[in-house]
This record gives C-alpha cells, structure tokens and sequence, in this order.
C-alpha cells in the first residue's frame, strides 16, 4: 500500500483550499469579525480598571503592575485559541458542508491544520488591536515580555488546539448536540489553571490538578515575570511536555471519535 | 483481474446495523465502468445508507465495498479524487460566492486550470451569471445546478447522486437530466443515482435495483422490469414492490 492510500500524507494545496474557504467566509462577515474584537476588548478594560482600582489601595499589587490585564490577555490567547479552532469547525456544521468535506481528497491531518491557522488568524484579528488598547489605557505592553511571551503564546495555543481537537472529535461523533463544549469546555480551565491567582491558593489535593494541566505553568511563569521579574523557563519546558501529551491524547481522541462517527452513520447526519 | 477489480463499483453481503434497526440487510450488486444505475425505494428503504456506504462517510457492519478497485472506507484516500457526489442533505456555504466555493473544491480535488474548468462548468450548466453571487442568494434549482458543477468539478469516474432533481421543477429537472446523460457520455462515468422520481429513473437509467426494508426486491433494466410486473410504467412497479404485491403476472391468476 502506498502512503497516500492511508490519509497519512499531507498536501499544503488542500491546507491552503480550507485556510481560503475560512477566510472568505470571514471576510465576508463583519459581525464575525466584530465578534473576534470586542469581547477580548472587554475584558482587558474590566480588569485594567479594577486593576488601577486595587493598585491604588494596596502596596502589592502597585508592584505587580499588569498582573492582571496579562492574565486576562493570555487567558483570552487560550479561550480565543479554542474558540478559532472550534468555530470554524462549526461553520461546517452550520453550513451542512460536512459531507462534502469528509467525501473529498482532505486528509484529517490537513483539515487539523488549516484549522489551527485558522484558530491563530482569528486570535490575531482579535488580540492584536486588543494588546495595542492596553498599551494605550494602561501602559501594559504585552509586546515588550519579547521571548516569554514567544513561549507563553506557544503553550497556550498548543493547549488551545489539543482541546480544539477533542471537541471537533465530539461534534463529529455526537453531532451539533455537542455543540455546547465547544463554548464551554475552556472555562473548565479557568479555576484550574489558576489564571488570576497563584497555585497555593488552591486546596493541597487540588493543585495536583492544577500542575498537570499546561496553562498553569504560564500563568506561574508570567506572575513570576512581571512581579519578581524571572523568567521561569522550567515553568515552559515542563508545560511544552505536558502539551505534547496532550496534544497526542487529543489526536487519538479524535481519529478514534472519526471512527466512531463513521460506524455511527453521524457524518452525513449532523444535526441534534 | 476478478470480478470485483473490473467492476467500478462492487457491493457484497452489505450490511449495516444501527443498534436494533437493520438499514441495510446483505445486498450484493456490481456496477460496470460507464453504467448508469438507479436505486428505487421508499423512505427508509436504505438508499442513502448505501451511497454512504459506497462513498466512505459510513463504516459497513459486515460486507465489503469496492470502488474503482479500492475497498472503502479503508482505501478510500486510493480513489476519492476520482469520484464525486451530489445531494440534497449537503450544502456548500451559503456566505461564499459561487466561484469562491467551486475554487475551493477545485483545490482540493487538485483540478488543473481552476479558472478554465469553472468557466467551462459555468457555461454547460447555466451558471456564469451567478458565478459572483452568495450561493445562498440563489434559487433551489441554480442551488442544485451549483452541486451539481461541484460534483463534476474533478471529472468524476464515479458519480454518486442522491435525489439530484428533488424540489427542482420539472422543465429544471429535465435539463439537469440532460446534462447528467452528456457528462455521462462524454466522461464513459459510472453513475448510481438514488431517486424518488421514476420519471427520472426510466428516462436516465438502463438498469434499476429497487430496495424495500434494506434489501434487494429486484434488479433489472426498465425494459423486463415492466415486462416481468406487466405495468407500463416503473412508477407502478414500484408501487407494486412497496406494497409487496410481486409480479403481477404472479400474483393475478
């Protein structure tokens, strides 16, 4: 058996055709791209301004200036990562275009990809104008963290994308009855991963949790950049670890629920 | 080189089970290159199981499907760039242009000369006006003149429809017929083509298997069809089949 009879080969052309259908569809939708822009824009204002609020009230947090508009900016990498990834996978769903995709020459692998740039294009339409508005209200600039946020960004969208992954399984398998994961499943994060506050806040038993999921060792690492100034690089090399795992349980997941879904009869059915 | 190899479309002892429902109950048929077959039957009779199953979206529970040489699902990256399918419970996105969607697919299927073979589609089936519009803007027969183009976009040698003129009027219909009987002619394409429309079936087809309760009730040309059940039309064989009446000549003393 050759390889390309296998669906393990990999053709940018048709990584390209997904990544250009995604992007007329966008850019013919101002109020998918508006969507991408404000909500993160939001957040960053709500907790700038408490930020301000608090620094002007206690010694500490006037040290750990940006504390919290950089968690709600690197929480919102992770959150808006998935959500990229996941909508456009919904798209197809919406559009009952699914059929048409599973039935043509694109390779699962090739159908992951075009949406993980996907899932950094729309991260990109959002975050960056959103970035630059901190900078101008609150003089954070994300930018100047330079390599740590290379290495922040890097492990929160490969965390990102592993849950991506699981959730497209999900809806392939189950349908747009799993709808609801793809909006909600990150938010399972937010408590866990200790976004807003260190891990000993947590229970003892709980932080077990807490250490086994990527994102946690980011936002460790960015409170230790921007309240001691240290660049934990540990902190990243243990979460790109963890991310490699989960990004291969992920994988399987979803060619094992592709699978299903094809025993299942649910790829032409993809409605509740 | 057997049977199987030869022909371009080769189903034995299909069966495909959803918990306690049988959709489809150990059918067998071939299908030689160049063919034009129909498959009758009623809702729930299997139809639509059958094509997914031929095309690889559903996994059989026992039986085996061979397309173009290449058992599916299994193989089904050995032959889907040679086949193509058209049907009423997909869409294309309704946001994109009608050239926006056909390039897309173009590009997947790897078809050279994008511009060239859209033009050329556009022309044959009516459709370089509305090349710039939404597809969603169009109306139900230009919508199912865009599947169809989608469908011939890469030149299938397999071309697997599924109600292609459902909610079209009848002179639309009929010209979409017409342009299925060219490609057909002009690409020597197997076509296995799921209807509702005897119309369509008898005017189109030269063979007809026709499905009850996911089996086989019988499989001929149009001709002995209605010869063997003595109606003149295959609208009252297949009346006859739904309503388990068998051969007429049988079943009237």
């Amino acid at each position: 058996m050759n390889i390309s009879d296998t669906g393990f080969d990999f053709s940018l052309n048709r990584v390209a055709a997904m990544v250009r259908r995604y992007w007329y569809l966008l850019r013919s939708s101002w109020p998918r791209i508006l969507d991408l822009i404000y909500w993160p824009t939001v957040q960053m204002l709500m907790w700038g301004f408490l930020q301000l609020y608090v620094a002007q009230n206690a010694g500490f947090f006037a040290q750990a200036g940006g504390v919290f508009i950089g968690s709600v900016l690197l929480w919102d990498i992770l959150f808006r990562g998935q959500l990229g990834f996941s909508v456009s996978f919904l798209e197809e769903m919406w559009s009952r275009n699914l059929g048409n995709i599973m039935i043509s020459p694109l390779r699962p692998v090739e159908f992951i990809a075009a949406l993980m740039i996907m899932s950094v294009v729309r991260l990109a339409i959002g975050m960056v104008p959103v970035s630059l508005l901190a900078i101008a209200f609150f003089g954070f600039n994300l930018w100047s963290l330079g390599l740590a946020l290379a290495a922040f960004f890097g492990n929160l969208i490969l965390t990102s994308w592993a849950i991506g992954i699981f959730v497209a399984g999900l809806l392939l398998r189950n349908g747009m009855g799993a709808e609801g994961m793809a909006w909600t499943i990150m938010f399972l994060f937010l408590p866990l991963t200790c976004v807003y506050y260190p891990v000993t806040v947590l229970p003892h038993w709980l932080q077990y949790v807490a250490w086994s999921l990527p994102p946690t060792y980011v936002f460790e690492g960015m409170r230790a950049l921007l309240i001691d100034h240290v660049f934990r690089a540990d902190l990243m090399v243990q979460a790109l670890g963890l991310n490699v795992l989960l990004f291969a349980a992920a994988s399987f997941a979803f060619l094992k629920l592709l699978a299903s879904a094809r025993v299942q009869g649910s790829l032409l059915q993809t409605g509740e | 080189m057997d049977a199987q190899n030869r022909s371009a479309i080769a189903v034995d002892a299909l069966v495909k089970r959803y918990k306690a429902i049988t959709a489809v109950d150990g059918i067998s048929f071939r299908l030689g290159a160049g063919s034009i077959t129909g498959l009758l039957g009623g809702n729930g009779a299997g139809k639509t199981t059958t094509i997914a199953m031929i095309m690889g979206l559903v996994a059989p529970t026992s039986g085996t499907v061979t397309v173009l040489g290449a058992q599916m699902p299994k193989q089904r990256y050995k032959v889907l760039h040679r086949m193509n399918f058209e049907s009423p419970y997909v869409d294309m996105p309704m946001r994109l242009t009608v050239r926006q969607n056909l390039s897309v697919f173009a590009q997947l299927y790897a078809v050279p000369d994008i511009g060239e073979r859209i033009a050329n589609l556009a022309a044959t089936l009516d459709l370089t006006e509305f090349l710039d519009r939404p597809t969603g803007k169009l109306s139900a027969g230009q919508k199912t003149r865009v599947a169809l183009a989608k469908a011939l976009l890469n030149r299938p040698e397999v071309l697997l429809l599924d109600e292609p003129t459902a909610s079209l009027d009848p002179d639309t219909a009929d010209w979409v017929r017409g342009r299925l009987e060219d490609y057909r002619r002009a690409h020597n394409a197997t076509v296995l083509l799921a209807s509702h429309n005897m119309n369509e079936v008898e005017r189109l087809c030269e063979r007809v298997i026709i499905m009850k309760k996911g089996r086989i009730e019988d499989d001929d040309t149009p001709d002995r069809l209605l010869a063997r059940y003595g109606r003149e039309t295959l609208e009252e064989v297949f009346l006859d089949v739904a309503r388990g009446r068998g051969h007429q000549r049988e079943a009237v003393p």
